[in-house]
């Protein structure tokens, strides 16, 4: 019971600490936020690794394999793509660079 | 101790976000939250035994270079469809993880775990559909308009039922009945994710896919309390609270309740719409007594709202015969130029002719903004993206609060591809779908260019009082192919 206390305290920390500084950003930002909260989703490649921590069946391991190719996908591929976006936003300063 | 360095962890990715608020530093912030997840990878890898190491690097390698190769493949235009489609595979993967924990035959799961389990996987496996098919709606692969099926609220209704059937039998039956109830419930739930997901189209998208991203990262912590591990907790809260955030944003943006764009009415809505718009444009016509309207002489009036228009007041004959040269001339003495980019410009791809044309007009002396609505374009934000593409300065991107009380000094408002953004029918007339839904408001500049595809009304279905404004000039066509003509006549 204490158990799940404690993981409803972290959710909810996380939760109010990811509202307040979410409200903080620009709306310029917002695609790319989204976008990288997009790949921080795939977080769940962590639970797909701990899956594979006892043995399972076949079934098991096939399930567990696609849920790491698709979590994989889901971060690398979002983290690239925020990482291509934010390299096309260019302020004055950055211009004159150039 | 473990608790210190996940908690390191978790402020790597603080630090990240944190970073977001200004957009000089949000490229190292994007890297800080990768660093902080790959963190947090390696901490799995050193306090867990991995068994079957080689099918876990292959599935690793395989994804990762998928991922990388169409990240980058992909342009500007596809980012809304990529993030829809790469947020599906998360939710892909939450449910199979949830699914292989739930059905595992040599371990018991206490209530709490089961219980989060089932809910992991009901939501990871409807974001995996709903966010597939706002992935095939954002590529064009599907007809963007909402689709609605007759009973469709039946069906959800059925489906839901079917959906708590399902998990309330499987806590009763033998663990190999489980697992076919598990799947059915997977089953259930990505049907309606599909039936969520179709019926919302074109300009609510941008809800839709904050209000997915927000269920994915739901998905996750539900992992996170199966697996009782913290990070996935924290991380999944951050972006369940960042997506929910979003989502709130814009449906304030539209003055639209979250139920109304999720549930709309259940009845097939072409009639609905082609109702309201009759007796919206009726009243338009009778309550602000447009000016004469400067009508195209292509507007082919099969349209049942243009024939009301003109039946309602009688239109002088087009008295405009070279808007172009007009739109030239009004752009040539402009002073000061805010332009209104839309979801028709990135469509059209005319972002590159539109700083073409805002490079001539800054050289000739005149200052050139941009204004940012909110929910311009089919995700949060997507204007920013097209433009910055195009290599605008991102601080002449000023949003929707800041821009509104400068175009009554402003000489020429330039709307690109956009609509409903300016329909200034939202603060003059009652009852429309979109009335109380704050615009920017071109109608307040000088002289107004709209460089639209046709004067149809827009998602809303509201005919816009702009194009009938006599401060405006009516620009028809591909938006592309507008702009550059104006450049062959500013030159």
């Amino acid at each position: 019971m204490t158990n799940l206390l404690v993981m409803l305290g972290f959710f909810i920390a996380s939760f109010f600490i990811g509202y307040i500084l979410i409200s903080r950003i620009p709306s310029l930002l917002h695609t790319p936020l989204m976008s990288m909260t997009n790949a921080v989703s795939g977080v769940t490649i962590l639970g797909a690794m701990l899956l594979f921590t006892i043995s399972g069946t076949a079934t098991e391991n096939i399930f567990g394999s696609l849920a790491i190719v698709a979590a994989t996908f889901n971060v690398v591929g979002g983290f690239a793509i925020t990482d291509r976006m934010l390299g096309l936003f260019k302020g004055k300063s950055k211009k004159e660079n150039f | 101790m473990t608790l210190i360095i996940d908690f390191l962890v978790i402020s790597g990715l603080i630090l990240g976000i944190w970073l977001f608020s200004e957009p000089r530093k949000a490229r190292f912030g994007n890297f800080a939250a990768a660093f902080s997840l790959f963190c947090a990878f390696v901490l799995i890898l050193y306090r867990y035994q991995i068994i079957n190491v080689n099918t876990v690097a292959i599935s690793l390698m395989f994804g990762a270079i998928v991922g990388y190769v169409v990240a980058r493949s992909v342009n500007m235009n596809q980012i809304p469809a990529m993030v829809a489609i790469q947020n599906g595979a998360g939710g892909a993967a939450a449910f199979l993880v949830s699914f292989v924990e739930l059905t595992r035959a040599d371990q018991s799961l206490n209530s709490v775990t089961a219980i989060s389990g089932i809910i992991g996987l009901a939501v990871g496996a409807f974001t995996f559909s709903g966010s597939m098919v706002a992935g095939a709606k954002l590529a064009n692969k599907m007809r963007q308009s909402p689709q609605t099926l007759s009973n469709h609220n039946f069906l959800v209704l059925v489906t839901i039922w079917g959906m708590f059937a399902a998990c309330a039998t499987s806590f009763h039956v033998s663990s190999e009945s489980a697992f076919y109830l598990h799947l059915v419930q997977i089953v259930l739930s990505c049907l309606l994710g599909i039936l969520f997901s179709i019926r919302i189209g074109g300009a609510d998208m941008p809800v839709l896919i904050s209000f997915l991203n927000s269920m994915t990262g739901m998905a996750a912590a539900l992992c996170g309390m199966v697996l009782s591990n913290r990070l996935l907790i924290a991380f999944g809260a951050i972006v369940a609270s960042s997506g929910y955030i979003l989502t709130y944003m814009m449906c304030k943006a539209m003055n639209r309740n979250i139920i109304k764009v999720f549930i709309p009415d259940s009845q097939p809505s072409q009639p609905i719409t082609q109702s309201t718009t009759v007796v919206s444009s009726e009243k338009i016509a009778k309550d602000s007594k447009l000016p004469d309207s400067i009508l195209e002489p292509e507007a082919e009036g099969n349209n049942e709202v243009d024939n009301v228009v003109s039946a309602a007041e009688p239109v002088e004959p087009a008295i405009c015969v070279d808007p172009l040269a007009d739109a030239a001339k009004a752009l040539l003495k402009a002073k000061s130029v805010i332009v209104i980019p839309g979801y028709g410009m990135a469509l059209a791809k005319a972002q590159f002719k539109v700083l073409e044309l805002a490079s001539i007009l800054t050289k000739r002396g005149a200052s050139v903004k941009y204004a940012i609505h909110p929910v311009a374009g089919r995700m949060p934000g997507h204007m920013n993206v097209i433009l910055a593409e195009a290599e605008v300065d991102y601080d002449d991107l000023i949003e929707m609060e800041d821009v509104n009380s400068l175009f009554s000094d402003t000489d020429v408002a330039m709307v690109i591809g956009a609509c409903d953004v300016v329909n200034s029918a939202a603060i003059e007339v009652e009852g429309t779908p979109i009335s109380g839904m704050p615009i920017l408001l071109a109608h307040e500049a000088k002289q107004i260019i709209v460089c639209n595809f046709d004067d149809k009304p827009g998602y809303s279905g509201v005919p816009n009082p702009l194009y009938k404004n006599n401060k405006t000039i009516m620009l028809q066509g591909d938006a592309k192919a507008t702009v550059t003509d104006l450049i062959a006549r500013l030159n």
